[in-house]
């Protein structure tokens, strides 16, 4: 029997058993279109432990940003988070849980940054009522003390002169001070679950700087915990803990950032990995494209998604869609080359199957 | 998992060739990522029931009126014996004050007003088109003065000129389609215009600048034909707005003249066996009711369907 | 900025550039302020910078899509924003752009094979409906299209194949020197390392010269023989790629270096990084002396009163920072 246990026994960064903050099963989540339905995420499982950043990178459609809506459950008609997915956080199913249940999660435990701060934050409020807006809702503070910690809040994320700044509109700002709001906002209850999608990716590289900066300080002093959604592999190499490789709905490797770094074992992530030019590398290495583009959402596929456009394809490839391989310190792939029948030389380690036998 | 799927991959992993490379030849299908903009148009007239009752209605009304000769009445035979009678196997809708088939006479009326409506729209559209493309491409004061020119002739009170010209004209039809075409470019103008002037700030048009084309083959090659729906959309309005401007016209003796007649004649014609025989009004009444209707729900429908969607 | 010694002359010559738009109220966007580079054959230019630096707004001037507000371009000795009627026209046909947008650059309402062709038959370069249908399969089977693809619509296509739409649309005309408007950033990473392949493919094949206008350093590194960075529409520093990593000279180009990710979590941890303060500065009236004197660590007085020079500091280096001296 080849498979992999549902749960693994991980130890986090010191070692030490952390405790899961928030574990994903078998999320699904599909949409209903005139033209049938898109399967956008196709049975994800993770988890957060207290304090670490996971993050989920792949490319556009591959499903990332609608894992991250599911999470905060903002998945809405035509959307439908079907049923058997488990979104487990403090003891709770809350896939099954009602709209009131989701709203006291939302920005009060679990809070959410966007890719585009502008069209996110509302331009007829002024940025101090936003923040108090938030802390308002959550904590049920007055309104004189809400915009007082919200003043407090933009110094803590670095914006100058915060007591003018609270009464000007998100228009006055730049878009890396619009992204350091989104994130006071974000952090305003002190949740302990932050959702990242993409926030750097519209800004300039010196701003990104500032602002992964700006998040990973945060983290430091308030635990927060970090999904981090992004296709920047540079990114995600300071930042993250954990690293989940997305392609057409599903997660086809997980595991700790240095494995995936350093002994990635799925082609698309070694190809993900190479086909971006590095700035201490050599400047005249070619760059390894992957051909073609991934397969159309509405369809059914049979074996695995990245078959045809995988260098490496075996028959069984085509037939089959491949069951995962665990190995050590929770480093799973999903990839028949990792089966111990499959031989030969790979650019990256195969064939060395650490099966997990089932219980 | 299961352990039937298990069983059943075993069986794959055991097979001989399962771990050789793949020849390639499989082909995932490709990706669809957006429909045409006539595929969608489509889809959403399919779900609009409003939609295909008045296409389906308009259809009828415009199959009829082009196989008018095969009544069996001919619409000018009068028969004063028999003047307005109820509708009878004989006669559908019975006859009018003259003894003359009712529902031929309604048929050939659809063909003049019809005829009138689809033509003087071309007029319009055609002059429209190009007036608004050139003033909005072209801009500054050409586009300064044009745009007067039109907000000129929106000034004049068009039904009463059009009453006014046609009586010194003798009006034959393609006087009135001319006529109606004249006083009804305007609004296609202005439409076409707002349109061509986001358009040629548009990428491509400056590809094809970049490319060495010149103004005549942008405005040609590229412009009107992103125009088309929304022209389409102005044309299906303008056919409504004209069919109701003759109707209009003829109801007050300024249309076609006898012996050719068009729903509104006939409407006039009925004003006065109004209480002898309200239904010579209304047959007639509901026609032009009818096709402007549905003109009108078609074109907002199209207008509807062929906006700019939101794309990621 | 053209200190070659080689008796060849460069295919494109940017002397003084200055494009200004006026805002109203008296202030001036100073784009592009006074910026210089040439390139050679068959080479590729790099033009790098942040938003707001006026990177695209120079290769859009070099191709005479935007005029000038002063200096000149010389495209193989003409004046390019001289050029009237037939002059200008044989022009468009040996200066391309390929643009960012792949989605707005092509005209939603032409096949594929029309988009290709239309700069053919501007330019009279086929006889005849066969050899203009030829000549388009001939293109998409190099851009790595299929025949087929010449009938459809471009709404049936990915961005990445888009762009290669794009890219055979350029090449039907043979041009010489191809303006890379920022060609990649719409794309996806994968797709990015193919249409960067298949550029340098073509310039191997055709001779081609370019022109790379984006914004990831990275990427420019590996394409360019040379790199120009800017800064709010100044050129803070200009030399060739290897050299430009090695030994990067002006503060700005250091900074900029050390905020790119490098996809390796052990150099990333080990790297010292310079990260600036503020925001990126407005294009719109700045001030006086250096442009960069806001964010810029070393900034002295000297700084905030005068402009800085470009000054050789090495073979085919030059910088433009008082510390130079």
């Amino acid at each position: 029997m080849y498979c992999c246990k549902g749960e693994w026994d991980r130890t986090g960064k010191e070692g030490i058993q952390m405790s899961k903050l928030i574990e994903v099963r078998n999320l699904r989540v599909s949409y209903h279109t005139y033209a049938g339905e898109v399967r956008s995420v196709r049975g994800v499982d993770f988890s957060v432990e207290e304090g670490e950043t996971l993050a989920i990178v792949g490319e556009s459609g591959c499903g990332k940003t609608v894992t991250a809506k599911a999470v905060m459950g903002l998945i809405q008609s035509p959307g439908e988070v079907k049923q058997g997915s488990e979104i487990l956080y403090g003891g709770k199913n809350m896939a099954l849980q009602p709209e009131k249940e989701w709203e006291a999660y939302r920005g009060g435990e679990c809070a959410m940054i966007f890719q585009d701060a502008l069209a996110a934050l509302n331009p007829t409020l002024t940025v101090g009522k936003q923040i108090a807006e938030n802390l308002m809702i959550h904590k049920k503070a007055k309104k004189a003390e809400a915009m007082k910690k919200a003043e407090e809040l933009l110094g803590k994320v670095g914006i100058p002169e915060p007591e003018k700044r609270i009464r000007q509109y998100p228009h006055e700002f730049s878009g890396g001070m619009r992204q350091r709001v989104m994130i006071a906002i974000a952090l305003a209850c002190s949740p302990k679950l932050l959702i990242a999608d993409e926030p750097t990716t519209a800004l300039d590289v010196t701003i990104q700087a500032q602002i992964l900066e700006l998040l990973k300080e945060l983290q430091k002093e308030t635990k927060v915990s970090i999904i981090l959604i992004t296709h920047d592999l540079g990114v995600v190499a300071d930042m993250a803990d954990h690293i989940a490789v997305m392609y057409f709905g599903k997660i086809i490797e997980y595991g700790r950032g240095r494995d995936i770094f350093y002994h990635s074992r799925h082609p698309y992530t070694w190809s993900l990995l190479n086909a971006v030019p590095r700035l201490d590398g050599d400047r005249k290495k070619t760059l390894v494209s992957i051909e073609g583009a991934p397969p159309d959402l509405l369809l059914p596929i049979e074996g695995c998604p990245f078959a045809e456009r995988c260098p490496y394809c075996m028959n069984i490839c085509t037939r089959r869609e491949p069951p995962v391989f665990g190995f050590e310190e929770g480093h799973r792939v999903s990839c028949w080359l990792q089966h111990e029948k499959a031989e030969g030389s790979y650019p990256f380690e195969t064939g060395g199957a650490l099966c997990v036998e089932e219980a | 998992m299961n352990p039937e799927i298990s069983e059943a991959l075993l069986k794959e992993v055991e097979m001989d060739d399962a771990f050789q490379p793949a020849q390639k030849g499989r082909k995932n299908q490709e990706a669809v990522y957006e429909r045409g903009i006539w595929y969608n148009l489509l889809i959403s007239l399919k779900e609009n029931r409003l939609a295909i009752v008045c296409l389906i209605l308009l259809c009828v009304i415009i199959l009829a009126s082009l196989l008018a000769p095969l009544s069996p009445h001919d619409p000018d035979a009068m028969n004063l014996r028999n003047k307005l009678a109820g509708p009878s196997s004989e006669h559908f809708w019975g006859t009018d004050d003259l003894g003359r088939d009712y529902f031929t006479r309604a048929l050939y009326g659809g063909r003049v007003s019809l005829t009138v409506g689809i033509f003087s729209m071309l007029v319009s559209v055609v002059v429209g088109t190009l007036f608004g493309t050139i003033s909005g491409y072209l801009g500054g004061t050409v586009d300064n003065l044009m745009m007067r020119a039109v907000d000129i002739f929106m000034s004049v009170p068009s039904f009463l000129l059009i009453i006014i010209i046609n009586s010194f004209l003798s009006p034959s039809m393609i006087t009135m389609v001319v006529i109606i075409g004249i006083f009804s470019w305007m609004g296609v103008a202005r439409i076409v215009r707002a349109e061509t002037m986001s358009l040629k700030e548009r990428e491509f048009v400056l590809a094809a600048r970049n490319m060495g084309a010149g103004n005549l083959e942008i405005m040609f090659r590229h412009i009107i034909p992103n125009m088309v729906p929304s022209i389409i959309v102005a044309a299906s309005i303008s056919i409504a707005r004209a069919i109701l401007t003759e109707s209009s016209l003829s109801f007050l003796g300024f249309g076609v003249k006898l012996p050719m007649s068009s729903w509104g004649s006939m409407l006039q014609n009925a004003q006065s066996h109004i209480m002898d025989n309200p239904m010579l009004a209304l047959y007639p009444g509901t026609l032009i009711l009818l096709t402007v209707l549905s003109f009108n729900v078609l074109g907002d429908v199209l207008r509807n369907a062929l906006e700019p969607k939101m794309v990621k | 900025m053209c200190g070659r010694s080689i008796n060849e002359e460069p295919v494109l010559q940017v002397s003084h550039l200055k494009k200004y738009f006026p805002m109203g109220k008296k202030q001036v966007l100073k784009a592009v302020d006074d910026v210089s580079f040439c390139i050679y054959k068959g080479k590729t230019l790099g033009l790098v910078g942040e938003s707001g630096c006026g990177k695209t707004t120079c290769g859009r001037t070099c191709t005479g899509l935007y005029s000038r507000s002063g200096g000149e371009v010389l495209f193989k000795g003409q004046d390019v924003h001289k050029l009237r009627g037939k002059e200008r026209k044989a022009f468009t046909k040996s200066v391309q752009t390929i643009f960012q947008d792949p989605y707005a650059s092509l005209d939603p309402r032409m096949k594929v094979g029309e988009i290709i062709s239309e700069g053919m038959r501007i330019h009279n370069m086929v006889e005849g409906k066969k050899e203009e249908q030829d000549r388009v399969q001939e293109l998409l089977r190099q851009v790595g299209l299929q025949a087929e693809h010449a009938n459809r619509y471009i709404h049936e296509f990915s961005g990445g194949q888009r762009q290669r739409i794009g890219i055979a649309r350029a090449l039907a005309i043979k041009p010489e020197f191809i303006v890379c408007d920022e060609p990649i950033s719409a794309l996806d990473v994968s797709i990015q390392a193919q249409i960067v392949n298949l550029l340098q493919k073509m310039q191997e094949r055709l001779g081609l010269t370019y022109l790379f206008v984006a914004h990831d350093l990275s990427m420019v590194r590996h394409i360019s023989d040379q790199v120009a960075v800017m800064y709010l529409g100044k050129i803070v520093e200009l030399t060739s790629s290897d050299e430009l990593y090695n030994h990067p000279v002006h503060p700005y180009t250091q900074a900029l270096l050390s905020a790119i990710p490098i996809p390796d979590p052990d150099v990333e941890s080990s790297r010292k990084r310079i990260v600036l303060k503020g925001d990126v500065p407005s294009p719109i009236s700045p001030p006086a002396g250096c442009r960069f004197q806001g964010r810029c660590r070393f900034a002295c007085d000297r700084c905030r009163q005068e402009e800085p020079p470009m000054r050789q500091v090495g073979t085919d280096h030059y910088v433009a920072c008082h510390l130079v001296e």
